[in-house]
């Protein structure tokens, strides 16, 4: 450009005349450059979409039906991804069991965010000893491998819950058993996170006054200091959503997992590799749309912490 | 540095008490050994309750976890259960080496069950860890030298979805590829289960053959997680003002790229074995079932559903010494190859 004083002010002008844009609008514009973000989200609609719109078309007793006639049937015109081991069709077990795959990621990423923002803050914010019991505690459970402990714990849980109703449908207890291990095994880094945004949080101006004009302490956390956390904690809970949904899937897939005729992805997968080269559609299907559910969730969490983050240009 | 080695050692051991801790109180409240030990028959009511005093159930929990720890061959157990405790126990307690006795192979020590799979598991989990390194360095640093032309792209994607694949998948995909397909359209197939195959017998090769479709499944996830991690790790090192003074004094490009820049990149590469080590024991877990490989996990997933609880406990255990033991080494190497940190 050319250093006139005109080209000068007529930059200048133009940058003055950017209209202002609020913190929202400025996460929302960088989410929306962000191509891959952008991908998963579509993706993800479509999945939701699928998984609940499909349940229009066909309904939960189709996709529990069981035909033993019709046993291990390769993809057909009657049933799009052919039929399981007892005859089920496929395609209307993948749209039910993607609701309760969905519904036991975002319930677990539920249990994860309460439990850890919980366990982060009273840790951050109180120190002392209440500090260190509870990060001894995140420590070993951070040691554990979740799927080890995941896997103990659905065996010694399973058939404690009885079976739910809700909304018109009947839900194996197992769902519920389920959702609140892999919640009670999945949040300790998010409580790492937590912890340390409010070690230094605590320390700042803006604390220190609210402490002074007597604000209590449960003031404090949860309205002075929790809102400045929120962006790791929305990161951290939609990236726990496909943890949640992977971790279901290995449970059911090694057999103690959510218990038929409720389907989910994963245990569609049960004892699939005793099928893998007679009935591969029987794997094939689910195992995509789970591969296809992480990788959007995936990618839109990527894209939600570089929006989120305030030192990213826009 | 001696004194950092002690210290992390001395912080190692209430960790791994808390986790045991941790652990016990979740078999114990959670789990009765007397249902899997009664198997299909109901045993008699006077049967459970000299097996529970046998194996110290009615006592309080913490004196469960004493016994469970050093045993209670100290102290005297009452048998008949009048009151008045005359058999002396039999424990001897993890602390001396012994998990107690398997519930389900029975008056087998926990111990002995596990003992002849941890080579199996090693067997599969050194070499993973050694293709893991080596590919996730050569395809980040790759990556990282081509940033943002086609082959960088592919790399990129390939690796997102690889990232989000659960292993079996990888396992079913790949057993359904090389095993059974190569098979239809004749070429050499590798072979989908067991450690090596009956007729032949259980030589080096055969044993290596049998590896490759599990180490391909237990390595794919962690080298397309790693190798972006390398990745940005190099283009951070790229554009450090070290890199351009030593392009600046005229250094031939490949001496830049592959001392210079490499050598601080991979630096960071020494933490990735330690934070693999849970993953690749997980992944074990799963591995092992699919391919039939006899291992840890294998038997970890089989006493599990049957509700065994002195293995379980026993495996849980060795898995968290294996992962604290694997971060405390991580620690020190770092330390100890990074001039620039120093801890005390």
């Amino acid at each position: 450009m050319e250093a006139t004083a005109e080209g000068v002010v007529a930059s200048l002008s133009g940058e003055l005349n950017t209209v202002a844009l609020s913190l929202r609008q400025m996460i929302w514009r960088r989410f929306r450059r962000h191509r891959m973000a952008m991908a998963g989200a579509v993706m993800l609609i479509l999945l939701v979409a699928y998984c609940f719109g499909g349940a229009l078309f066909v309904s939960e007793d189709y996709a529990n039906f069981t035909d033993t006639k019709q046993r291990l049937q390769p993809p057909s015109r009657e049933h799009p991804f052919g039929t399981d081991t007892v005859g089920r069709d496929i395609l209307a077990r993948t749209i039910y069991g993607g609701q309760i795959s969905m519904l036991i990621g975002l319930s677990a990423a539920t249990i994860e965010v309460v439990v850890g923002v919980l366990v982060g803050a009273l840790a951050g914010y109180y120190g002392g000893i209440l500090d260190s019991l509870l990060m001894r505690f995140t420590e070993a459970m951070f040691t554990i491998p979740q799927l080890f402990l995941l896997l103990v714990m659905a065996k010694f849980f399973a058939n404690k819950f009885p079976a739910i109703h809700i909304l018109g449908r009947t839900l194996s207890g197992s769902v519920v058993v389920i959702v609140i291990i892999i919640g009670i095994t999945s949040w300790m880094y998010l409580a790492r996170i937590v912890r340390a945004d409010f070690l230094s949080l605590k320390e700042r101006e803006f604390i220190v006054a609210a402490h002074t004009v007597g604000t209590r302490n449960l003031a404090i956390i949860a309205r002075h200091i929790l809102p400045n956390t929120v962006a790791p904690i929305i990161v951290a809970a939609t990236l726990g959503v496909a943890n949640a949904i992977l971790s279901e899937a290995y449970i059911s897939f090694l057999g103690l997992g959510v218990q038929p005729p409720t389907a989910t992805w994963g245990n569609m997968l049960d004892r699939a590799y005793n099928y893998v080269a007679t009935a591969p559609w029987m794997w094939i299907f689910p195992g995509l749309l789970i591969v296809l559910v992480v990788l959007s969730i995936n990618f839109l969490g990527d894209g939600l912490r570089d929006a989120l983050d305030p030192t990213t240009v826009t | 540095m001696t004194r950092y080695v002690i210290r992390r050692l001395l912080q190692a051991i209430p960790l791994l008490f808390f986790i045991s801790l941790l652990l016990f109180v979740l078999m114990r409240t959670a789990s009765n050994p007397l249902v899997t030990m009664g198997g299909k028959r109901v045993p008699r009511p006077e049967d459970r309750e000299r097996l529970a005093r046998q194996l110290g159930l009615d006592k309080p929990l913490y004196v469960q976890y004493v016994y469970w720890l050093i045993g209670n061959d100290w102290a005297k157990i009452d048998m008949d259960g009048d009151g008045v405790a005359e058999t002396p126990g039999d424990q001897k307690g993890v602390l001396r080496g012994e998990f107690g006795n398997s519930l389900v192979i029975r008056g087998k020590p926990a111990w002995t069950v596990i003992k002849e799979r941890i080579p199996r598991t090693l067997l599969l989990m050194i070499p993973a860890e050694i293709i893991i390194l080596i590919f996730s360095l050569v395809i980040g640093i790759f990556s990282a030298l081509k940033q943002y032309t086609v082959t960088d792209h592919v790399i990129t994607g390939i690796s997102f979805v690889g990232y989000s694949m659960p292993i079996f998948f990888i396992a079913l995909l790949s057993i359904q590829l090389f095993a059974i397909k190569f098979k239809e359209w004749g070429l050499p197939a590798l072979p989908p289960n067991q450690m090596f195959d009956p007729q032949v017998g259980k030589t080096p090769s055969q044993i290596a053959l049998h590896m490759v479709l599990p180490l391909l499944s237990l390595t794919f996830v962690s080298i397309a997680g790693y190798s972006r991690y390398v990745r940005s790790q190099m283009l951070e090192t790229m554009s450090q003002d070290y890199i351009r003074t030593a392009r600046a004094k005229g250094l031939p490009e490949r001496m830049v790229l592959y001392v210079h820049a490499l050598k601080n990149a991979s630096l960071p590469l020494v933490t990735i074995v330690g934070l693999d080590i849970p993953l690749l024991l997980a992944g074990a877990v799963v591995t092992e079932t699919i391919f039939a490989w006899q291992g840890m996990g294998f038997l970890f997933i089989d006493h599990v559903s049957r509700g065994d609880t002195p293995v379980i406990m026993a495996i849980l255990m060795i898995v968290s010494v294996a992962v604290v033991v694997s971060q405390l080494l991580t620690d020190i190497v770092y330390a100890w190859l990074d001039p620039r940190i120093r801890y005390d």
